[in-house]
């Protein structure tokens, strides 16, 4: 248990997905202008990642990685087909994000409306395909230390993006220079929330 | 077939309208500081110039062969599921580019580690995928697709540039400030190396790019 929950706080805190990696950056740009509408993407990011990477995990093992065929029979012990990895991990992404959109649209048609086009993106967010390729860099060793590697990148993205969407909400309010406004301010926050973070940096659980 | 009709004035390869799609993205319409796309890799992996390098090129050449391809079979997708179809072009392009790095730059390959498979994730090529290749001919969207790549390209390299400069005193690896300036002081700032950095360089970049084009400023 103890492992579990050391990789879910790690992956929280030090690995975050945003702060560390850059990962799903054009989604937490874009759709970082509310706090409300971010809130409804970092629950959907933390759904799909939780999903996703488990997924993954399990194909990873039993499908692609070199003689995970075996289960089926010994001669398939020397097949080795991680050259797919990139496209079944994306298919399986994208199959996750449209089951995630219909639910989405099912239960709460409000959401759906105000997350637009960035529901759908959320295939392409890089943050989802990275916690997937970066679980089979990391060889975790059993599927609960995908879950909680997935769960916990999901949470690490949904405080940074409320964090942002709650900083931008106020900033508005400031006197920014001009060629600054929006993007460019946006940036530069970032890093600095970076810069924050990195203070959990070599924290051992 | 619509197509014979936009067919029919005939252009010639390099006319100005082509060039456009080709120049624009480079500078005004710039896909990372302007239309915010495909931020993502920019920053990881600007540490060092060489490995931005071999990243820029890989999206250029995924890039154009993905919008010709897409190009080609625009009339043959169905719209329902087109999502799924551009990925899996852009899937098979990234296998084919990881596989080329790993055979001949191994090194640089292994610190690429997974952004190279995060192409396929590059939110600049599914945008203009969706945006340009699937409404256009072939040649107008190869360059397209260039051009934005090598926008995209550009901001990596300089970003790239001021970071190892600035953080390690090197480019590609060379030593660029000369020892005598250690002698007398200077340290190199290793806050640049640091993830954050990337992120406060391209605030300036885009600082400064639309301090010099006042109708860029966003008046939100």
């Amino acid at each position: 248990m103890e492992e579990y929950l050391n990789i879910f706080v790690k992956s929280i805190f030090i690995d975050n997905m945003i702060f560390a990696y850059f990962l799903g950056m054009c989604s937490y740009l874009a759709v970082s202008r509310t706090v409300e509408t971010s809130v409804g993407l970092g629950l959907a990011v933390i759904f799909v990642l939780g999903i996703t990477v488990p997924v993954n995990y399990l194909l990873e093992n039993f499908v692609l990685g070199s003689g995970a065929l075996s289960w089926i029979s010994p001669q398939f012990a020397n097949v080795d087909l991680s050259f797919l990895t990139f496209i079944m991990f994306i298919a399986i992404i994208a199959a996750m994000v449209q089951l995630v959109e219909m639910i989405i649209e099912k239960f709460s048609p409000t959401l759906y409306s105000s997350l637009g086009i960035f529901l759908p993106l959320i295939a392409v967010n890089c943050a989802i395909l990275g916690g997937s390729l970066f679980m089979q860099e990391r060889n975790y060793a059993n599927l609960g230390e995908a879950v909680s590697f997935g769960l916990g990148s999901g949470v690490g993205w949904f405080l940074a993006i409320a964090g942002i969407a709650a900083i931008r909400e106020k900033i508005r309010y400031s006197n920014v220079p001009a060629p600054l406004r929006g993007l460019g301010i946006t940036y530069i926050i970032t890093g600095l929330m970076g810069i924050a973070f990195m203070s959990f940096m070599g924290i051992e659980l | 077939m619509s197509d014979t009709q936009e067919n029919t004035p005939k252009e010639k390869l390099f006319s100005a309208k082509n060039k456009k799609l080709l120049s624009d993205p480079i500078g005004k319409d710039n896909p990372i500081t302007i239309q915010v796309l495909g931020i993502c890799s920019v920053l990881a992996i600007t540490v060092q110039l060489k490995a931005s390098l071999v990243m820029a090129i890989s999206v250029v050449a995924v890039m154009g062969f993905a919008n010709v391809i897409i190009s080609l079979l625009r009339h043959g997708i169905p719209p329902r599921i087109r999502i799924i179809v551009q990925l899996t072009v852009i899937a098979s392009l990234v296998i084919l580019v990881d596989q080329v790095l790993k055979a001949f730059v191994y090194d640089v390959s292994r610190q690429l580690s997974v952004f190279v498979g995060l192409i396929i994730t590059n939110c600049i090529i599914m945008g203009r995928l969706e945006a340009f290749a699937l409404s256009n001919k072939v040649w107008p969207s190869f360059l397209d697709g260039i051009g934005n790549a090598a926008g995209y390209g550009s901001i990596l390299l300089l970003v790239a540039a001021v970071r190892e400069l600035l953080g390690s005193g090197k480019l590609m690896g060379y030593q660029i400030i000369p020892n005598f300036m250690y002698d007398i002081g200077y340290v190199d700032n290793g806050l640049m190396i640091l993830p954050p950095m990337a992120l406060i360089t391209v605030g300036v970049i885009i600082w400064v790019q639309r301090n010099n084009n006042p109708e860029l400023v966003d008046v939100s």
